[in-house]
């Protein structure tokens, strides 16, 4: 081995802690970006292995009810490869032991030989045996959430009809990859469950013997989707069709394609803020501790090594800690990434099978953009080194120019020790280092704000949506529109306070070339349960005449303002096209919808007060003699309790942001302790000469420490505001990348956020300010007396 | 003023030092035996290992010997805790060193007062840089004085706490002759107007004639102990 090299490991050896401290921040960003890109990667791959295997269609259309033969029509349409009918039907269950509703649906499966199209993976058991009467296979979450094992059974109430069903199989399908009650907002899976069952059993009980309700096909490959869909729509508008749609507006997919959609951008601007942190401050850190190896760059000078060597010699020893860092990034990154898919597959998706996926290219990035940082950090110190003749570089450096500091020369400098003097003084000195210094702490406490922002910001957009907006303790859809005289005797029930009905129609809408599939909601003007929001998150009343539209469907997805018309093609009924003026808008965090007045509604649809279903108000106590009540009327379809629905989305999501929050937390104090001892120790490695000179004049211990750790603690103090203003500005780049059709981030941060920013630069800085007292212990003070710099 | 042979300040018994350097022991010093009074001005001369260093480092409170004692006044300094070390350089010691080591973000004035100011009875900072004639140049900077100054900051600010003993090592090493004249002069002043033990280390055998007495020190061991009869002044000195 070269001496150079041997001088290499030698002094990687005699910085450990520094070294270690640099490769934590290198690995922080490097993890973060690992886990989000390869979850992301995971994610996706599997999905499309699962799509092709399982034969997921490209066109699914509903319609009220066809004789088989129009199926030879579908597929004659061109373009049209594969093509299967199916009944579909909205059920409710009964599991014993559990009073609280659960909605159901019911697909049928080919009485013989396996589907065309949305294949199911069985988990467990074995699928439906041919003409079976009342065999079910369940989908796996349901299943899973009540422990329904094969040979179990339930009861389900199809077309009015208890049926009792006996459990043979529990599977997924990538059609409820996603599996979300109609009218829900989180996924609960309890309380909603997917089924299927043989055809010839289904279509007897649902009445729909020798006829179908819903069509998938698959496109030959070079078909357009949107000619097929408007050929089936034709062929389907005499049997009551609900319009056909692409994968694009298929429930599970369009979730499924969103959150994917959001992971990525996870995947791109946590890693871009955390790496970019992280190479900022790599590129300071190593800077400094380049600068501090001056003398020892003009003894290699003067041996005769040309700047090239020199300068390899430092980019070898950086490269080093890269390397550790990048590393470790990886290995954590990976070993979080697979924690998150696996969160991500317990918690919301359903896959047969999770296919993790690590690109190397992924790694090679990571370890450019650090090694970039780094390397440019390194050779911007190795060169302003190398530039000074050898001599120079070995004489003590000139004292430092110093001046009187602005809090002295305001007057105040009487009440200063020399200590303090020193500490102010050394600040003023050095004005961009310790600016920098006060960045790369402010951004620890920024980014573990970023980190920890999600749980207030959720809390909040629940507390707007379920206590400011949507307020009813139960919402219930009848099979069919009815009339609003239904609500009386829905208010006659015992146990209910108060009721509003609604009218909800599955419309296309329209404005130029911007198009999104949604219900248009008709709700009461004055309602009490279910109301539209200002800007503000005051309730307003919806107007008559014309849609209020979520602030996100009207300015990001329509492109629509107030006073705009918009073009509503109901997919119900008559499929009547309107045009309807834009009246308002209203904020909403989660999810987007369109409303109207109810009687507008019914008006454009030129019905009678007719409602969908009931918002309900119910008496505490009430709840399970209410239910019970409601499930015996046929007319009444699903029902969806709010209180379950807010504790199901926080079973849900509560152990996901638990994982993310402990994984910011890891990372954001990785890189908090790595900057704030990096800091200290150069600042250490900078003064210890001066420092030891004190001891032997006298000092104690405490007294030095109080001049190196109170400039420390001077500029912690001073980063936490920064810190602060670093973490609102990150938490909006957030909040702008984030935004999507599922939810829009609150910028929202709670006294918490603050707090956990504060602590983790607070933490470090105590935690860096112990491992400096015991270095100060060890100062050599006999060497100071007779070495120069 | 003459050294007050009644008023011994060090008494150091049987010095050893024995440097573990990997495997092979250095020794340092091998059995010192040493009074030094006070008012004295003492000379360390020896080349470059021959133990100087480590003796003052030793009776400085920097280092501890590995064998033998030694005293300051009736205290006994060798075993005593970090704690009482940090206290007897405090309040007892003056440092002067090859490079100054003086603080670059303070004045020279403020120099000194960071010592003063945990002092027990000091003189005031500004008397301390009169006596070594800076009295025009209290709020300068390190940056903006010479090397000479510096160094007599260096010493303004060892003497200003009016430490028992003055212990300068290599005091005029990083000087120039004419420099380090002005340097010593101001050492000879502090001797000669405060009564303070002044122990110097040089390997400069042409400083040596302004001291009381000459202490060689040669591998560890005292070679031999020189009384100048007649002291030169330093202004007489050249080298």
């Amino acid at each position: 081995m070269r001496a150079l090299d041997r001088k290499l490991f030698r002094d990687l050896w005699h910085m450990r802690g520094q070294v270690l401290a640099i490769a934590a921040v290198i690995m922080g960003g490097v993890a973060t970006m690992v886990m989000s890109l390869s979850t992301y990667d995971s994610l996706a791959g599997t999905r499309d292995r699962f799509y092709a295997e399982y034969r997921f269609a490209d066109v699914f259309a509903g319609l009220k009810r066809a004789p088989e033969p129009v199926a030879e029509r579908l597929a004659a349409i061109p373009g049209v490869e594969v093509l299967e009918t199916r009944v579909r039907a909205g059920v409710k269950l009964e599991v014993e032991g559990f009073t609280d509703p659960i909605t159901g649906l019911i697909l049928s499966l080919p009485d013989t030989g396996e589907a065309q199209l949305n294949r199911v993976h069985l988990r467990r058991g074995r699928s439906v045996r041919p003409w079976s009467a009342d065999e079910v296979v369940l989908s796996d979450t349901f299943a899973d959430a009540h422990g329904f094992q094969p040979g179990d059974r339930l009861a389900a109430i199809i077309h009015g009809k208890r049926k009792t069903l006996t459990v043979v199989g529990v599977a997924v399908s990538p059609e409820y990859v996603y599996q979300i009650a109609p009218g829900a907002m989180f996924p609960d899976f309890k309380r909603y469950g997917v089924l299927w069952m043989g055809r010839s059993a289904l279509a007897a009980a649902y009445d729909m013997e020798g006829a179908f309700n819903q069509v998938s096909l698959a496109l030959a490959r070079d078909a357009r989707e949107q000619d097929v869909i408007d050929r089936v729509d034709a062929v389907l508008a005499t049997y009551g069709g609900t319009g056909a749609y692409g994968r694009g507006d298929q429930f599970s997919n369009r979730f499924l394609s969103e959150e994917l959609k959001q992971l990525r951008t996870t995947a791109t601007v946590f890693p871009a803020i955390f790496l970019g942190v992280a190479a900022f401050l790599l590129n300071i850190v190593l800077s400094r501790l380049i600068a501090l190896q001056r003398d020892q760059i003009a003894i290699l000078k003067a041996f005769g090594y040309s700047y090239v060597e020199i300068g390899v010699h430092y980019v070898k020893l950086v490269l080093v800690m890269t390397v550790i860092g990048v590393a470790a990034g990886l290995a954590l990154g990976a070993w979080f990434g697979q924690g998150l898919a696996h969160v991500y597959s317990e918690t919301t998706f359903r896959f047969p099978y999770l296919d993790y996926e690590l690109r190397p290219g992924v790694g090679l990035i990571a370890l450019a953009i650090a090694a970039f940082a780094a390397v440019s950090g390194t050779l911007l110190s190795v060169t302003r080194a190398v530039r000074l003749p050898p001599a120079e570089g070995m004489r003590p450096e000139i004292p430092p120019a110093y001046h009187t500091s602005l809090v002295e020369r305001l007057g105040l400098s009487r009440w200063l020790a020399a200590p303090s003097r020193m500490v102010l003084r050394h600040i003023g000195r050095h004005p961009l280092k310790s600016l920098l210094t006060v960045f790369g702490i402010a951004c620890a406490c920024g980014l573990m704000m970023v980190g920890n922002y999600q749980r207030g910001a959720i809390d909040f957009m629940v507390d707007v949506q379920f206590r400011q907006a949507s307020r009813e303790d139960l919402g219930l859809a009848f099979i069919d529109p009815t009339s609003g005289r239904a609500l009386h005797e829905l208010a006659a029930l015992p146990g209910v306070d108060h009721v509003e009905g609604y009218r909800d129609v599955p419309a296309i809408l329209r404005s130029g070339q911007y198009r999104h599939r949604a219900s248009v909601f008709g709700i009461q003007p004055e309602g009490q349960l279910h109301r539209s929001l200002d800007r503000d998150l005051k309730p307003v009343a919806v107007p008559p005449g014309g849609v209020v539209l979520t602030d996100h469907l009207a300015y990001e997805i329509l492109h629509v303002k107030p006073g705009d018309m918009l073009t509503v093609e109901v997919l119900e009924g008559s499929r009547p096209v309107r045009q309807v003026p834009v009246l308002g808008i209203t904020k909403q965090y989660l999810g987007v919808s369109a409303y109207m007045q109810q009687d507008s509604l019914n008006a454009l649809m030129r019905e009678g007060n007719t409602v969908s279903g009931a918002y309900l108000a119910v008496q505490p106590g009430a709840e399970d003699q209410l239910y019970a009540d409601l499930h015996a009327r046929p007319r009444v379809l699903g029902m969806v309790a709010n209180k379950a629905a807010i504790q199901s989305f926080y079973a849900t999501i509560g152990e996901f942001i638990l994982f993310y929050n402990l994984i910011a937390t890891l990372l954001a104090g990785a890189i908090g302790f790595g900057v704030v001892y990096n800091s200290a120790r150069i600042a250490l490695s900078e003064r210890g000469r001066e420092l030891a000179s004190l001891r032997v004049l006298g000092f104690t211990r405490a007294e030095i420490a109080y001049i190196l750790l109170g400039e420390l603690g001077l500029l912690t103090l001073a980063a936490i505001p920064v810190g602060f203003i670093v973490g609102v500005g990150l938490v909006g780049i957030l909040v702008m990348a984030f935004q999507s059709e599922l939810y829009r981030l609150p910028v929202l941060l709670t006294p918490e956020n603050y707090a956990m920013g504060a602590t983790v630069v607070v933490v470090s800085a105590l935690l860096s300010g112990l491992l400096l007292w015991r270095r100060l212990g060890r100062l050599d003070l006999i060497a100071v007396l007779k070495t120069r710099e | 003023m003459p050294a007050e042979r009644d008023h011994p300040v060090f008494i150091a018994h049987g010095l050893t030092k024995v440097y573990r350097m990997g495997e092979v022991e250095v020794h340092a010093l091998r059995g010192i035996d040493l009074t030094l009074y006070r008012g004295e001005m003492v000379v360390l001369l020896g080349p470059s290992g021959s133990g100087k260093s480590t003796l003052l480092n030793i009776l400085g409170g920097l280092d501890a010997p590995s064998g033998g004692e030694v005293y300051y006044l009736d205290h006994k300094i060798t075993g005593a805790t970090e704690g009482e070390l940090t206290r007897f350089r405090r309040e007892h010691v003056g440092f002067v060193f090859q490079f100054y080591n003086l603080i670059p973000s303070l004045t020279a004035r403020e120099n000194v007062a960071a010592v003063t100011e945990i002092a027990r009875s000091p003189m005031q900072p500004e008397e301390a840089l009169a006596l070594v004639g800076l009295g025009g140049r209290l709020d300068h900077f390190p940056a903006q004085l010479s090397g000479g100054e510096q160094q007599r900051v260096a010493i303004a600010r060892a003497v200003a706490k009016n430490p028992a003993v003055l212990l300068c090592d290599e005091p005029t090493g990083a000087l120039d002759s004419a420099t380090g004249v002005v340097v010593l002069e101001v050492l000879e002043k502090v001797n000669r107007e405060l009564g303070t033990l002044t122990v110097l280390i040089t390997h400069n055998a042409g400083i040596a004639d302004m001291a009381d007495r000459v202490i060689r020190l040669f591998d560890g061991h005292i070679a031999d102990i020189r009384t100048n009869a007649v002291k030169k002044t330093a202004n007489e000195l050249s080298w």
